[in-house]
């Protein structure tokens, strides 16, 4: 019965003089997002609105589906759409438009009508009035509210009359590409797909990097990684997976280094490494999915040590939350299960039984002078043997 | 080069398979219960299948049933036989090293109310028979052994163990797991006394999704798959026409120069161990070369995880299986590897190498060359 979707956004509406950019985006964004969808849809943008007309039979489920992952999107309302056939039939379509959409009537309601064609016989508050009356009158149990109704009931008169009322949460935030672009170090955890998906949600665009160590961990986890991409990609659009090949300097620091600070001297280095593909794929912040006191390597003094490498701002927009929030976000999002497939990571062997957990940064720095004679050629080795995937969801 | 010596979790199918297979799908694709004759054509297929099954074991051709594989098959004996038997009595007796296609089923027997006694083993793998012997009671309705242990290729004493379960008790059924044993033991139930027998098509050559399960004509048994009524009512559900047929032509196959490719298997056994024992710090699980199964050796390389020699042979076209399961989240030693005993230092770094009529000895030597090499490199990073 529904035959359009009307959008509502709501932040991207206060954007002034860039407005249109917005906008423009959004709707490519939504475009993007049928195109999987079984049916044909023409996405227009009209006196503010946009509006997603279905030009053919569709699954409306999975329409609904679709754009409830597009960034931006604040509400989707469903519409039917009816000729303009004179007021009488429009006072018999919306009753059926009740009949058939609230089985059980809500008790309170109001009526809400726009009169975009102006050469309309009725007024606005004539249309309210006398559609408000057929309603008390066909369902004597419903009451007017105009302060708090339960319903809303919006007709926009056009060429063709629009009703709709409900309005179905969209997931906020902006349209994807609308604010950059950012590289995700991304692990196979649960932390970090989420923290992808909060920043995209603000209309970042996503690149990753993964650090592979074979044969310490396996080709599985490579390909599991691969699929928390292509996930997450289904919010923010294909992302760059770029792979690290970590082995050799992982090694490396765990000959010359104290066992303890293998982990903290690690991460700085991945730090860089994601950094410096950051810079050269116009990346503007890097992201992790770090949470204060979560491991030893995200203590106040651990962040600081490895934020201390690097000269683009690190978002960590997981860093207050405790790990059931972030699980609650992952399931919603459904990369939960997939991060926490188990399967052989042998990375644990280089892991301290006692990490640091206050790392002094004047004595990670001395360590890694030990580092100085082979470590700058073997991230020049990795940076230079990367793969890089794109994760889409095919 | 490559090396596939993990032949214990699945094998290459043989061409002649491969060959039935197509036909099957193809061209001779009807439904063996439909009555025309394409329908017929199909049928031949099974026909032919059960009666070169049943000539394997020298049984009759009626006492074979087909099944998804190994699982199934497994499922079907241990449930199917407890729910037909409760009368009689519910105690069930095991080892404590059997495949999970047995542990859990009995698990879930023990659930339902059913008595489970698990035999232990000795340090090479094998049931004490006095132990069984005294656990054998009136109320004992089924015991249920493997052939060959998957792991470490330890062989049970069956035609000994069948003769304390039938004289001990006369109604006590006797099921065996020969998953790992069919095709690499010449396995005769009716002599030997066993009342069923577990066997899957995909570790002998055939496809995967495929097995069967011999059962003696008289035992009693519930079908557990209930539809159309096909193989006799026993197990519902149109008959898997190409799986069959390739199992069928596969467990033929099998059995031709049984034992000039037994011999061989024994003897590139025997050439491996040997070569790996002249590497510092290996130890080899279960029973001697000679003893144990021809296809199964289960080395520890002492201060090298398993996964990481795992990952590090398969990047050099080696393919091994890992002896115990291992993940970030939860590690659970296997209960083969706990049930002989194994120090945990061996547990983790236990590798299983499993042989094939195909494996050569070129795959073996390439093996221990990339062996030698890697592992003093593995060994320096072991965990501090």
């Amino acid at each position: 019965m529904f035959k359009a979707f009307l959008i509502k956004y709501a932040e991207i509406g206060i954007k002034g003089k860039n407005r249109h950019l917005f906008e423009d985006a959004l709707v490519k964004q939504i475009r993007h997002a049928l195109k999987r969808v079984q049916g044909e849809f023409e996405v227009t943008k009209e006196q503010g609105r946009i509006y997603v007309n279905c030009l053919s039979e569709y699954d409306y489920d999975e329409t609904v589906e679709s754009l409830k992952k597009v960034f931006g999107i604040a509400g989707i309302c469903p519409v039917v759409i009816v000729e303009d056939e004179g007021f009488e039939k429009l006072c018999e379509d919306v009753l059926d438009y009740l009949k058939e959409v609230y089985p059980t009537k809500p008790a309170t309601f109001k009526v809400h009508s726009r009169r975009a064609r102006k050469n309309y016989p009725k007024e606005s508050m004539q249309i309210n009035c006398d559609l408000g009356e057929k309603i008390l009158e066909t369902f004597p149990e419903m009451h007017v509210d105009v302060h708090n109704p339960e319903l809303l009931l919006q007709v926009e008169i056009r060429s063709k009359i629009y009703i709709y009322s409900k309005i179905i949460p969209g997931p906020g935030g902006m349209p994807v590409g609308t604010n950059g672009k950012a590289m995700l170090l991304l692990s196979g955890g649960i932390d970090s797909p989420v923290a992808a998906y909060m920043i995209a949600k603000r209309g970042v665009k996503i690149d990753a990097v993964y650090f592979h160590a074979p044969p310490y961990t396996s080709e599985r986890a490579k390909q599991k990684v691969v699929d928390l991409a292509k996930i997450v990609s289904r919010y923010c659009g294909p992302i760059h997976l770029h792979v690290i090949n970590f082995t050799d300097i992982q090694l490396y620091i765990y000959e010359k280094c104290p066992h303890e600070e293998l982990t903290i001297i690690m991460r700085r280095y991945m730090m860089k490494i994601a950094e410096h593909i950051a810079k050269e794929t116009d990346c503007l912040g890097l992201i992790t999915g770090e949470s204060i006191g979560q491991v030893a390597s995200q203590t106040l003094q651990s962040l600081a040590a490895t934020n201390e490498v690097c000269t683009l701002p690190v978002y960590r927009p997981v860093i207050g939350f405790d790990k059931q929030e972030i699980v609650d976000i992952a399931e919603k999002i459904d990369t939960y299960e997939t991060s926490i497939l188990p399967f052989e990571d042998c990375c644990t062997i280089f892991v301290a039984k006692h990490p640091v957990t206050k790392p002094s940064l004047k004595i990670i720095k001395r360590s890694e002078t030990h580092l100085e004679e082979k470590i700058d050629e073997l991230v020049k080795t990795a940076l230079e043997t990367k793969e890089v995937i794109i994760a889409r969801e095919d | 080069m490559e090396a596939y010596l993990d032949n214990s979790a699945t094998t290459r199918c043989y061409e002649e398979v491969r060959d039935v297979v197509v036909k099957t799908m193809m061209e001779d694709y009807g439904n063996p219960s439909a009555m025309h004759l394409k329908g017929v054509e199909a049928e031949n297929y099974v026909k032919e299948a059960k009666n070169a099954i049943a000539a394997t074991l020298k049984v009759a051709a009626k006492e074979i049933f087909f099944t998804s594989g190994g699982t199934e098959s497994d499922n079907w004996a241990l449930i199917g036989t407890a729910m037909a038997n409760k009368r009689s009595g519910n105690h069930i007796i095991t080892t404590a090293i059997e495949h999970s296609a047995v542990s859990a089923p009995l698990k879930y027997l023990e659930e339902q109310g059913f008595e489970i006694t698990r035999l232990s083993v000795d340090n090479q793998g094998v049931i004490r028979l006095e132990e069984l012997e005294e656990t054998i009671r009136p109320e004992t309705i089924l015991v249920s052994t493997m052939y060959v242990n998957n792991e470490i290729g330890a062989v049970e004493p069956v035609e000994k163990i069948a003769a304390i379960i039938h004289q001990k008790n006369p109604k006590t059924l006797y099921h065996v797991d020969a998953i790992q044993g069919y095709g690499k033991y010449q396995i005769y139930p009716n002599k030997v006394g066993i009342d069923m027998l577990s066997v899957s098509g995909h570790k002998i050559h055939g496809p995967k999704g495929v097995g069967f399960l011999y059962v003696r004509n008289g035992v009693k048994i519930t079908p557990m798959i209930l539809g159309g009524g096909q193989q006799m009512g026993m197990r519902s559900g149109t008959d898997n026409v190409p799986g069959i047929a390739g199992l069928g032509v596969a467990a033929k196959q099998i059995y031709q120069d049984f034992k000039a490719k037994n011999e061989k298997l024994y003897e590139l056994k025997g050439y491996f161990i040997e070569e790996l024992q002249k590497i510092e710090n290996v130890h080899i699980h279960g029973m001697s070369a000679e003893e144990g199964a021809p296809h199964i050796i289960s080395a520890a390389f002492v201060g090298v995880r398993s996964e990481v020699l795992l990952h590090t042979l398969e990047d050099r076209g080696i393919f091994v299986s890992a002896g115990s399961a291992c993940s970030t989240h939860k590690r659970t030693p296997s209960a083969t590897m706990m049930a002989i005993r194994a120090d945990q230092e061996l547990r983790e770094s236990t590798v299983r190498f499993s042989f094939s009529e195909f494996t050569t000895k070129e795959e073996l030597d390439y093996t221990l060359e990339v062996l030698k090499e890697v592992l003093p490199m593995l060994r320096k990073f072991s965990r501090k």
